[in-house]
This record gives structure tokens, sequence and C-alpha cells, in this order.
């Protein structure tokens, strides 16, 4: 059958930019029907800032944020949130450290209350450190032999050797031992600082108590100081294959290779192909000729992965220890295959109708909605970008997705890394 | 195409969050041939969420068959007479839809997500599968291969799912509530096409599907294209018989182990079997659900404080209550020892926890938190047209009625102390327990 292909063509949602008195800018949604709001924000600055022989630091902080600030101490703070059912999380990746504030409207106040508290104000007391520590020494220990989580880690050791990407976001055992509250109050200085946050706001409230409570939260801090310097990185080890020896009969497998950055002009081209690749639908090339019709593995897929100072294409799936080599060769051959004679015209099409069309599903829930946009003001592609970004699949042409494909496949040399015992490679 | 195995793996709680009362305007209805209609609208983006649910799960696998529902859950991506393999993904993804499929132990569900006006398409194809199915032997291998790809993944290089599966077929003696979703290993490697059809002429039923549509939609749209689509399935005349055995009075207190080189962290799990949203009594559902959250949701939780806080001896403490179910199912006390505990010491403590907790657990504060953060949920879940659904599908889905829906923040409310008390006494006991450990190779 042929089913008539449609799109939604207009701004999934509308989106405002405001500027509050003190200066704190924010993307604002505002829409009533469900009576909650969702706060996302993210200040650039992240555990590639972590101290040289102390990665962890800045994932350390992003826990420690909410045990304890102004005057109540952990269990005070947490006994706030909680009564209140507020939600509010940090997290701390490579380049940035980040948060979400989920509340009921009529919790508001405090809520924000509670999250300028833990910004501007954390105590960083002794107890909660220790018993922060503890908890991610527990993470990491039950995470040691885990395949997934040790192919990952082998796979930035080889990728980016030496530099700030290769070591991991969670430190290690050794290093989050070390770390002390100087080390956390220092992160939190360099972190926390005006002109470095991006905050986007969805739900329940009008521009003018917004803006009046972003103020109290954000209009307060210190001025930035320059962070350190991360210096471009590109993939290492392309054509290199590790083996992280692990007892499990099935091996997890790790691949990738150079990559293009979301602010590149080319990206859009790589990422319609790289959906065409290994995209997360089932009509994806890996899917369907590792899965389908192979049976070699439940997960398959690729991704484009962009940070500050470093672009990959990295891909990701598990296969029993006898088949690992034919996985592997399944794989190359499909990537070599696209960049070789490219996509078909339908194909191409088919991407492109997908990409346009499931760009809404993206927007069905404040939370989504507000984490999209903090990630798009993040990158500075600008807020018309959810506007424009439709146009820009659509006017994909095979030449884009040739200049594409030499740059995310290129010469098909691949770094791979395996952690289990794979037999006959 | 999970395995909602995510049901057997997880620590964390089980979703609690439903629509409060007056929430969404939920509408339902019946078609002609039996299939039950559900209707959330949600207006805010024009999106819509088509789910159809089975009232079959793991749970109604027959015997020495385990993973058949969820082995047949893949293979219903294989292609029907009037639409080959892959062609119903082709199309969803043309359209720009997402689409999954999942099984747990009472139900199997299918779903996309796409534009509103793609709803009518999704309905064809979807009709078409639950009674047109063709399994070419040909897809039956590699199919076969992926599943148990998947149990690799999921169970066989992880040492805790290994003991969250001897857990739950140690809590369960007779009931397949024991047995894993995803089914065993070497059951798995047997099972065939003869299998996959048996179950699938026996399950796949209008009388025995639930159409929930949540998004950007009305009820009397969604009448009119179930009507036309569903609607020309043809009926077989009654739904389909689970059937589930009981589960006897328990009377030993179990300890099980697992030991693996692998762990480098131990960890402590003990299990109850207590009354679900299918079997309890009065208000002995909301209660463990609320009793859940007082000793054991979060850093405010009794068992948090006590264990993590005061004592010092676990670095994580907490508890999940598992209500949706149609037999009487878990209910979960979990403990990471902090550095230099035993996971025996560990164990003492929890019990002389637990032995204290309707004393000092149950003050007004702590009650009331756990009510606010609870209702709340229900709030939160009403902002995801795909939760609602979700809610929706899997409580239906085990024969739960929209009203108790509506109704459960107003349930929640009502539990009184002396609810939690009662419950506490009548079900977190030694003989209703299996105790797990996770620990290194001594």
């Amino acid at each position: 059958m042929t089913a008539s292909v449609e799109t939604i063509s207009a701004s999934p949602t509308k989106v405002t930019a405001l500027t509050t008195p003190a200066g704190v800018e924010v993307w604002h949604v505002e829409s009533d029907v469900v009576p909650l709001i969702a706060v996302a924000f993210t200040f650039e600055g992240g555990s590639a800032h972590d101290p040289v022989n102390k990665p962890g630091v800045a994932q350390m902080l992003s826990r420690l944020l909410d045990e304890g600030a102004g005057e109540y101490d952990s269990d005070a703070f947490q006994e706030r949130l909680a009564a209140h059912a507020i939600e509010l999380s940090f997290n701390a990746g490579n380049d940035a450290l980040g948060g979400s504030l989920k509340t009921l409207v009529k919790h508001a106040d405090e809520a924000f209350e509670l999250l300028r508290l833990a910004l501007m104000e954390p105590r960083f007391d002794q107890e909660a450190i220790e018993r922060v520590r503890a908890q991610s020494i527990a993470g990491l220990r039950y995470q040691q032999n885990d395949p997934g989580v040790m192919a990952t880690r082998r796979f930035f050791e080889e990728g980016f050797p030496g530099h700030p990407y290769g070591r991991p976001t969670g430190g290690t055992i050794e290093s989050v031992t070390a770390i002390t509250r100087d080390d956390l109050i220092a992160m939190h200085r360099a972190i926390i600082a005006r002109g470095r946050v991006k905050i986007a706001v969805v739900g329940a409230i009008d521009a003018e108590r917004l803006t009046h409570l972003l103020d109290k939260v954000f209009g307060d801090l210190p001025e930035a100081k320059p962070l350190t310097i991360i210096e471009p990185a590109v993939l290492q080890n392309r054509g290199e294959r590790f083996i992280v020896d692990l007892d499990v009969p099935q091996s997890v497998i790790r691949f990738g290779t150079t990559g293009i950055a979301w602010r590149d002009p080319d990206f859009v081209p790589a990422y319609v192909l790289n959906h065409i690749l290994g995209g997360g639908a089932f009509t994806s090339r890996l899917f369907q000729e590792v899965r389908e019709k192979r049976g070699l593995a439940y997960s398959v897929g690729s991704s484009l992965v962009s940070y500050r100072a470093a672009a990959m294409t990295w891909g990701y799936t598990a296969t029993k220890n006898e088949r690992v080599g034919e996985c592997l060769d399944v794989i190359t051959d499909e990537m070599l295959a696209l960049k070789g004679k490219g996509p078909s015209d339908d194909e191409l099409q088919k991407a492109k109708d997908y990409l346009v069309g499931s760009y809404a599903l993206g927007f069905d829930t404040s939370t989504k909605i507000a984490h999209t946009l903090v990630q798009i003001a993040f990158e500075g592609l600008g807020i018309d970008y959810i506007a424009r970004r439709n146009s820009l699949v659509k006017a994909v042409t095979q030449d884009d997705i040739r200049q594409a494909a030499d740059r995310i496949i290129g010469d098909g040399k691949l770094l791979t890394v395996i952690a289990g015992r794979p037999t006959g490679l | 195409m999970d395995a909602a195995a995510k049901l057997e793996l997880r620590t964390d709680a089980p979703s609690k969050g439903r629509a409060e009362g007056g929430g969404p305007e939920v509408s339902s209805f019946a078609l002609d041939n039996g299939l039950d209609v559900v209707v959330i609208p949600d207006h805010r983006v024009p999106v819509a969420t088509h789910m159809v649910w089975y009232r079959n799960g793991s749970a109604d696998d027959p015997l020495g068959q385990s993973g058949i529902a969820h082995f047949l859950e893949h293979l219903m991506f294989k292609g029907t007479e009037k639409h080959p393999a892959g062609e119903f993904s082709k199309i969803v993804s043309a359209l720009g839809g997402q689409e999954n499929a999942f099984t747990s132990f009472d139900y199997t569900a299918y779903f996309q997500r796409t534009a509103r006006e793609n709803l009518k398409t999704m309905m064809e194809f979807e009709a078409d599968r639950m009674s047109n199915l063709v399994l070419d032997e040909s897809v039956i291998g590699p199919e076969r291969d992926v599943v148990l790809e998947e149990r690799r993944m999921r169970v066989e290089t992880d040492p805790a799912s290994q003991l969250s599966e001897a857990m739950a077929a140690s809590l369960f003696l007779h009931h397949p509530y024991g047995i894993p979703i995803i089914g065993w290993m070497h059951e798995i490697e047997k099972l065939d096409r003869t299998h996959a059809l048996d179950y699938y002429n026996r399950f796949y039923t209008p009388e025995n599907a639930i159409l929930v549509v949540a998004g950007d939609v009305t009820v009397d749209d969604v009448r009119r294209l179930a009507d036309d689509t569903y609607g020309r399935v043809a009926p077989r005349g009654a739904r389909p018989v689970r059937f589930r055995p009981r589960e006897p009075e328990p009377v030993a207190a179990r300890h099980i182990t697992v030991s693996d080189p692998k762990v480098e962290q131990p960890t402590l799990q003990r299990l109850y079997l207590v009354p679900s949203a299918g079997t309890a009594e009065g208000r002995d559902c909301f209660s463990l659900d609320l009793l859940a959250e007082v000793i054991g949701g979060g850093p405010t939780s009794y068992l948090y404080r006590k264990l993590v806080l005061e004592r010092g001896l676990a670095v994580n403490a907490g508890a999940w209550y598992m209500a949706s179910a149609m037999e009487e199912t878990r209910f979960c006390v979990y403990a990471v020892p902090a550095q230099g505990v035993s996971l025996e010491q560990l164990e003492a403590a929890v019990d002389e926890t637990l032995k204290h907790a309707v004393a000092e657990a149950l003050d007004f504060d702590a009650i009331e938190r756990a009510k606010t953060r609870l209702v709340a949920e229900s709030i939160y879940s009403t902002d995801s047209q795909s939760s609602l659904a979700r809610i929706y599908g899997s409580a239906l889905a085990i024969g739960e009625t929209i009203e108790d829906v509506r109704r459960w923040p107003i349930e929640i409310e009502a539990v009184l102390k002396d609810d939690l008390a009662s419950v506490a006494e009548r079900f977190l006991l030694p003989r209703r327990s299996v105790t797990g450990y996770l620990k290194p190779v001594a």
C-alpha cells in the first residue's frame, strides 16, 4: 500500500525569549493545560574541567547541590523538596553541568527558592560529602565488570588518550576517594556563574511571574571567570581493535569514527545519513542487516556525538562471543556500502520524511520541551531553530549526503572496543 | 520490541502516577466485536499515541514454553498476507512515527506515536495483524536468535539480573510470576513456529484486546476510525480464558545467594509476597503503595534515614511495591551496604529497622509527605499522553476500570495510619519473604 505522507509543517511549539530586569535570559513556553512548571538549565563547564588527576569532581558537585544548602542540612533540604513534591536534579557531562526542576504551580515559590539555595548556597557539609562519596564509589564498584560500562570507558580512553574527554566523567575509585571539599568549592565557583547558563521554562506560568522568580534564582550569580580551555580533539586509534577481557557469553561492542558537531553547517545532512545508517528506527541499515536478517543482536545502532571540542560518530551492539567477527564485518561492510553507493533516492526521501514528521513527537511533554530548548540554546543554534529545523532536513540533497559521508564514514576505519571473550577474531 | 523485562531488572519503584479524579476526560466504549476502546484527549500538540493491549502476558505462557508471549511479540513485526514483513515499520517510519512493543507478566502491548492525521493508517495495520499474521519458517530462526541475544544482554551477562530471576522463582512457588518474562534460555531455544501460531490463535482476538488512543483526537473520530478498521476483525465469541494457579500460603523464609567473580559491590534485596491491585481487599493495595513510599521512597524515607543517615550501614536503601498485577505480587526492600559492612550485618539491621517501622515510621508528617508525592506524581503523569495511555491500558489489561484509575489519588488520600500498620504487620513477615544476596566469589 502507499500511504500519503503528511507532516506537521508548523513549528511544534511557540517559544518566547525573555530577559529579566537583572539580565537573566530564558526561553519560555507558556502552557496552562497541566498545573505544573518544568525548568531545564545548563551551565557551561563540566567533567572536562575536572582537575587533571581528579576526574569525577564535576559529577560529585552535581550530586552535592541538593545535599544541603542555606540553613538546611541535607535531610532538611530533601524534606522540603519531598513535602512539596518538588523534583530537583542535577547532572554533569563533559561540557556542562545541567539540571531540572519540576513543580506543581502551587509550590512554585518554594521550588524556585530551593533551586536558588542549591545553586547559590550549597553547604558541602563534610558528612554529606562523605555520604555522596561512598555512594559514588559503590556505584563505580557496582558497574566495575558490566560489559557495557567497561566497553564505553575503554572506548573513550582509546579514542581521546591524554585528553579530558578520555577520562571517565564519574571518575575512578581512586580519584573519587581523593576529592576534597576544596575541589568541590573551586568547581562550584568556576561553573555556577553569570553569563554561563542557558534556561528554558515550560508550563503554567506567565512571563511576569517567571521573570520575577528567575531574578531571585539567577539574578545574583557571581561574574564568570574564564574556564580552562579544552583543546579540540579528533578521535584517535581509528582502525584499531581493543578487547576488554571479561568472562561473559556475549560481547558488547562499541565502534566509532570521526563526526560532525551539531553547530557545524554540515550537521543536518550527516544527521540524515546517520538515520539511514543506524538511527533509532527499525528501518535503519544496521538494524536490518545485523538484527532482522541475521539475528546477530538485539540492539544495534549509531549516533552522532557532539561535544564542545570534539565530534564523533559512534555505534553500539552486543552479540554472542562466537559471532563477533561476523557482526563487525557486517557493520563495516554496511558503512562502506553506504558511503560507496549512497542511499537510494527513495531511501533518502523516506529518511527525511521520518525526521521531519517525528520532530513534533519530541514536544509532547513539558519536561521534554524544556530540555530540547535548553540544548538548542547551549549549542547556540538560535531560538528560531525549532522552526527552521524541518526545512533544513527537507533541503538535504544526495550531494550533501556524499559530503557528509566523507566526514562521518570516511575511510571506514573504526576504533572498535569489544568487552567479552570473543572467539575467532 | 522489548521484553518489559525491565519489570524484572529495575530496582526502583514501578510507575505509580495516575490521573487525578477530574483529570483528563477519559471516555470508553466497546465495538460490536468486543474490542474495548479508551480515548484520552490531549490537544496540546497535533500528535496521537495509538496502543493496542492484549490481555495475555508471560504468566499465560503454556508450561514448558516460557518466553512465548515475548517471542510472539517480536514475530508480530513479520508481516501479514496483505502487508509483507517490514512494511508496517516502513510506513510508520516514512510517516514520521515511532513504534515499539512490550511484554509484561499480564499483558502485551503494541504502540505507535505519530501525527494525528496518520491515526487511521496505524489502525488499519494494527487491526490487520490482529488476525492475519503470516509466519514464514525463514523468519523464526533469526528472530529467535535476536531474543536469545536479548536474554544474554539483559541476564546472562549480569549477575544482578540473575539474582532477580532467582528471587522471583523462589518467591512464587507455584504461580508463573516466578518465571522470567523473556523465558528461560533452554526453553526459548526450543520455541518454534507452531508454538507461536497456537499462542497467536488463542489470544490475538478482538475480545481480548484494548485499544487506547491518547492525544489530539476526539471520541467521535476514534469511534468512527475504529469501527472502520478494528470493527472488521471477526469476533471469536468469547474472550480467551487465562488460567492462573493461586500461590499457596507461604510458610518458609527463604535465603538465596548469587556469587559471581564479576560482583565487586554486594547488594541486599528482600521480596515479600503481598496482595496486588487484582487480589487486595479493602484498602490494602493503596496502603501498600503508601507504605512503600513512607518506608522506602527516596532520601526522606524511613529506611534511608535509619540505615544511611543515622547508622551509616548502607549507602542506599529503599522499597517499592508492584501494585499492578492480577495475582499476588512483590513488595521489595533493598539496601546497598557501606564499605566494610557485611550483608549479614546489613540484613540484621534491615530486620531491626522494619521491626520498629510501625512504631517509628508512621508519623503524621511522613505520611502526609508520602501522600503529597504520590498524588503529585499522578498530576505530573497528565503531562505525558504516552504515560496516560500506559496507565489506563495497563489498568484495564489487569481487570481494573477507568474509575479505579481516576479514584486512585482519592484512595491514597484516604489511607489511615492504622491501615499502614495493618498491612505492615500482616504482610511484611519472614515467612512471606525471600532474601537475596549478590556477592563476590569468596
